[in-house]
């Protein structure tokens, strides 16, 4: 276990934690956009900054430093909040139609930034390469489906020659992750349509009342664990409907 | 651990030759050769994708059948690269990143070809001018158009 | 052959003596990039044809760079029984005129820079040739001492025989057979070595902690991905002496345990990846690469790899990711390469010029480098000597010179005698540092605290027409165009650093705009996550801190000093002293100037663009520059 301060709080945490992760166990809060527990820390927002004053003098991203006994920890001091600050308020110049950058910056005292709009093919960008989407897709999914593309302002993200993924799955993973809703997923009829990734995947049909669930290309998923098989031969709805007609029959049948 | 198992990763370095290899040959990199190329090193598409956009080597448009790369390192910067430049877009009727009508000649800018000390500096295919004073490019240009008929 | 012992890299050196030291006439001809650039294959050329025309036996060599690039093309002419003679800036026409000569015996005088003295096996009996100085005598290498570049210029860099017989693989040898990992890192320790590619990191330490993390296999990288513009030394060695890192390599990789070298050379430099790829498959045939060298037991071998024009992949954590599988995103530290790299495990990542000067360690021993330099920056360093300085060219002193010795004492002072303003150290990372700073003696720690950095010894001369705003938003634009875009700061923050420089050389910029300068550059500076990042902000702090007059004629009086800025200065053509001989008419890229011959010629104030080529070409000095 390792031993160390933050904001003069003692803490106690096992080797190997992130100074991040010792920060929020001491209570204290910090605002993120690319740290996600499931995910290895990647560095990108630079939200996530801190002082260190012990063992030595840095300004570090707390998301991906090691925490070390003794360690001495400031989130407030003035080098760390305006290096928190400007990474905000450049973000809401990126961003300023996202309600979720606005709130952010509102919660640091940042309401206007210096720094300029965007121009208005880009006016209302929610993006903000944090990497999560692409994160969650390679590491913890392994469809590599979407990746970054390009460099410096021109880096975004998007599939292979912006067209149809062959390699999604239609998990939705990525949607679910984005911290600021950029990614636009809809099921429509048999169809689930990720429009930002210009994919679509095919639903499956239950075959007891034609609804549409699972997207199709998981159905890989049958091969590698068999044991959920079961789970496609009816969608949740029937599942359940079946599961307390199946409990009521009990009842009738062995009453009380 | 993903929940679809990855194959191994391929040898240090054997993406990047890949993707020269394939630029080598084409002149830039088509898509179907990209596609093929993920296949063959067991990468995801996404990833060789990836690395083709970041890298200023690689052209996803055919190039002009010479390439002119005008250096604006720093010291080509302080001793008029820039003035090159205007003169070729001028004399050429493009700009970097474009090929000229008759497939002849695609400009290009770089930032240093490493002849400082013979700055400013053009290169060209393989070639590489220095001390260069804008009138004789008009000379370099003939030479290449020359050498196709 | 393969090579199994120390005797059989006798019958190498024996070899290369021959060739190094024959008993005909033998020519070099610098054939390195910049050789190339001017000229050199034309001349080359020339001495063939001329030779074989006339029937004279000539032994001719393309050989790598000797440094003086000024006097680019340089030809070394050994005729037997005389001084060996360097000739600089040679044309094919005198070329031929120097073969016809020679087929006479006689060394001509035109062209003729130094005599170059031999050190080992001199020959007998030579004749003086006119009162030439001595190579070593020359303002430009007086002061110089030659270990990383020991053998550029002087040797075939294609023939292993030669470096071996100047004294190359004997540190290898002595490493494999007679020392133990643990030793070959003391010695580099003891040496006080500091990484040359920017950082000045220790190289003992970072060997040490590779050698002393778990984890197998582990890994050493040579990076050759020399970004810097301005900087060509890495090029200039991987060009001229590709054995001297391939041993080094080699060395480094027995000491810390490693099977697996890389060597990641820029996509931009394509002799040097032919020449170090044609020495790593010479090494291999001759078992000095492969398994169990020297029969000692140390398998090793190396892999090139090849960048593809991103200046961010030398950082090193980029260039890791770059190997891996493609992009070159750099990584956040800790943890560090040496104990998590390529893979996970532990790597070495060192600079070419540091590699380069390993096995020369080995062989004269850790006290005889820690001699050189000063306390704490031991050894010599090569930089790129090169803008409005009359010597260009690379220049390799032991670390304590100062900047005035560098740029007056060896460059030879500004170019066409104007004065020398600043000097730019470090490429793209690097700061400008004043005139009045130029009696600073260079080390790692008096640059920083300056407020620029050693980096990769680029060293750019900037004189009195240089606008020190326009310098720094060029070096924004660089790194902009360079950012990976993966960290806030660094993609945000130099993207608007050089809108705010772009609008101050437009002339709409204002004082608040220098404070806001000011406040992004520090917050990229600490806030980024790579080194990229990091020292983007370099150039803007610098000037701002030294040439704060130049930016506030620019947003108070909305003038341009140096006479640069184009929205800010106008071009006029002095009616009484232009002669009309039309040079500026002809070379105006936009069509802007009218004028009869022999008439006093005109510039059109709506066509100009005021990019100064006439300023430049006119030969009576008849353009103004009105500011």
């Amino acid at each position: 276990m390792i031993n160390l301060t933050v904001n003069g709080q003692p803490v106690t945490v096992p080797d190997g934690t992130t100074v991040l992760q010792a920060v929020r166990a001491a209570g204290v809060e910090l605002p993120t956009l690319c740290y996600h527990e499931g995910l290895a820390p990647y560095g990108a927002c630079r939200l996530c900054m801190v002082v260190i004053t012990a063992p030595r003098h840095a300004l570090v991203a707390s998301c991906a430093y090691p925490v070390e006994e003794g360690m001495v920890v400031e989130t407030n001091v003035p080098e760390a909040a305006t290096a928190r600050h400007l990474a905000l308020e450049f973000l809401l110049s990126r961003c300023p139609q996202s309600d979720v950058i606005r709130e952010m910056a509102a919660k640091e005292g940042i309401t206007t930034s210096r720094f300029g709009a965007p121009p208005p093919e880009r006016a209302d960008e929610l993006c903000v390469l944090c990497g999560l989407c692409v994160r969650v897709c390679r590491e913890a999914i392994g469809a590599a489906a979407i990746s970054f593309i390009g460099r410096g302002m021109e880096r975004r993200v998007g599939t292979p020659f912006d067209v149809q993924s062959d390699a999604c799955i239609g998990c939705g993973a990525c949607a679910e992750i984005c911290p600021t809703g950029a990614i636009k997923m809809e099921d429509q009829g048999n169809k689930r349509i990720l429009h930002t990734w210009h994919t679509t995947v095919e639903l499956h049909t239950c075959p007891q009342c034609g609804r549409f669930f699972v997207p199709e290309p998981m159905s890989f998923l049958k091969e590698m664990f068999p044991e959920i098989e079961d789970l496609w031969a009816l969608c949740p709805e029937c599942r359940q409907q079946r599961a307390a007609r199946q409990w009521i029959e009990q009842r009738a049948t062995s009453p009380v | 651990m993903p929940l679809i198992a990855q194959p191994p990763p391929p040898a240090g370095g054997a993406l990047l030759a890949k993707l020269h290899a394939i630029n080598a040959e084409h002149g830039y990199l088509p898509e179907e050769e990209l596609r093929h190329a993920a296949d063959e090193l067991n990468v995801p598409l996404s990833q060789l994708y990836s690395a083709a956009t970041f890298y200023a080597a690689f052209s996803f448009k055919p190039r002009g059948r010479h390439t002119i790369h005008v250096c604006l390192g720093t010291a080509c910067y302080i001793r008029g690269g820039e003035k090159l430049l205007e003169k070729l877009e001028t004399t050429l009727g493009v700009k970097p990143g474009e090929t000229t009508d008759d497939r002849a000649f695609t400009l290009e800018t770089v930032h240093c070809l490493g002849s400082c000390s013979m700055s400013p500096v053009i290169r060209v295919n393989g070639d590489t001018y220095g001390r260069l004073k804008a009138d004789r490019l008009p000379r370099i240009l003939k030479k290449y158009r020359g050498q196709e008929t | 052959m393969k090579v199994h012992s120390r005797s059989d890299l006798e019958t190498l050196r024996a070899d290369g003596l021959s060739t190094l030291y024959p008993s005909r006439l033998k020519i070099s001809v610098g054939m390195a990039t910049c050789g190339l650039a001017t000229g050199a294959a034309a001349v080359y050329d020339a001495l063939r044809d001329e030779a074989a025309a006339r029937g004279l036996d000539l032994m001719l060599i393309a050989t790598g760079c000797l440094g003086y690039c000024q006097q680019e093309p340089l030809v070394d002419v050994r005729m037997p029984g005389r001084d060996r003679v360097l000739y600089a800036r040679m044309t094919a026409d005198r070329a031929r005129e120097l073969i016809a000569d020679l087929a006479r015996g006689e060394l001509p005088a035109e062209g003729a820079l130094a005599v170059i003295p031999e050190e080992k096996e001199p020959p007998a009996g030579l004749e003086p040739a006119g009162g030439l100085p001595l190579l070593n005598e020359l303002p430009f290498y007086a002061r110089q001492r030659k270990i990383i570049l020991r053998n550029c210029g002087l040797i075939d860099p294609t023939r292993v025989e030669e470096y071996i017989a100047r004294g190359g693989y004997q540190a290898l040898a002595h490493v494999l057979l007679d020392l133990t990992p643990q030793e070959t890192i003391d010695e580099v320790l003891g040496s006080g070595l500091r990484g040359r590619g920017g950082a000045g990191f220790p190289t003992g330490r970072k060997w040490q902690i590779c050698h002393d993390a778990p984890g197998q296999p582990k890994y050493v990288i040579c990076n050759g991905d020399e970004g810097d513009p301005g900087a060509y030394m890495d090029r200039t060695v991987l060009e001229s002496d590709p054995y001297s890192v391939i041993e080094g390599l080699t060395i480094a990789g027995y000491a810390i345990g490693a099977r697996q070298g890389y060597i990641y050379v820029r996509d931009e430099y394509p002799l040097a990846v032919e020449r170090v790829t044609q020495a790593v498959a010479r090494a291999e045939e001759l078992g000095l690469l492969g398994d169990s060298i020297f029969d000692s037991g140390f398998d090793f071998s190396i892999t090139i790899v090849r960048g593809a024009g991103a200046f961010v992949c030398g950082e090193e954590t980029a260039l890791i990711s770059s190997i891996e599988g493609g992009l070159g995103e750099p990584r956040p530290r800790p943890p560090f390469p040496a104990t998590s790299g390529l893979w996970g495990k532990p790597t070495v990542i060192n600079n070419v010029k540091t590699l380069a000067t390993v096995p020369v360690i080995i062989s004269e021993g850790a006290d005889w480098y820690a001699a050189i330099g000063t306390e704490n920056n031991a050894g010599t360093v090569v930089f790129s000597l090169v803008g409005k300085v009359a010597n260009t060219g690379l220049v390799e002193v032991p670390l304590g010179l100062t900047l005035r010795d560098m740029i007056e004492g060896i460059g030879g002072g500004g170019l066409n005698g104007k004065a020398v303003k600043a000097v730019q150290t470090g490429g793209p990372s690097g700061g400008c540092l004043p005139a009045r700073l130029f009696d600073l003696p260079i080390s790692y720690e008096t640059l920083t605290q300056a407020g620029s950095i050693m980096g990769s010894g680029g060293m750019v001369v900037m004189d009195e027409d240089t606008c020190m705003v326009d310098v720094a938003r060029y070096f924004l634009g660089f790194t902009m165009a360079e950012s990976c875009g993966k960290c806030t700061p660094c993609r945000e923050g130099t993207r608007y650093m050089h809108e705010i420089l772009t609008r101050i050389v437009e002339g709409k910029g204002t004082p608040e705009d220098l404070d806001l300068l000011e406040e992004v550059a520090r917050w990229v500076k600490t806030a980024s996550l790579c080194g990229l990042g990091q020292t983007a902000p370099n150039p803007v702090l610098s000037t701002l801190r030294y040439f704060r007059d130049e930016y506030e004629a620019h947003v108070v009086e909305k003038r341009c000093p140096a006479g640069v800025c184009r929205a800010l200065i106008r071009l006029v053509i002095q009616p009484d002293l232009c002669t009309g001989c039309g040079l500026c008419k002809r070379e105006c890229p936009a069509g802007a100037i009218s004028g009869e011959k022999k008439k006093p010629h005109v510039i059109d104030p709506e066509l100009c663009t005021r990019c100064r080529m006439c300023y430049d070409v006119c030969p009576v000095g008849a353009i103004e520059i009105v500011k």
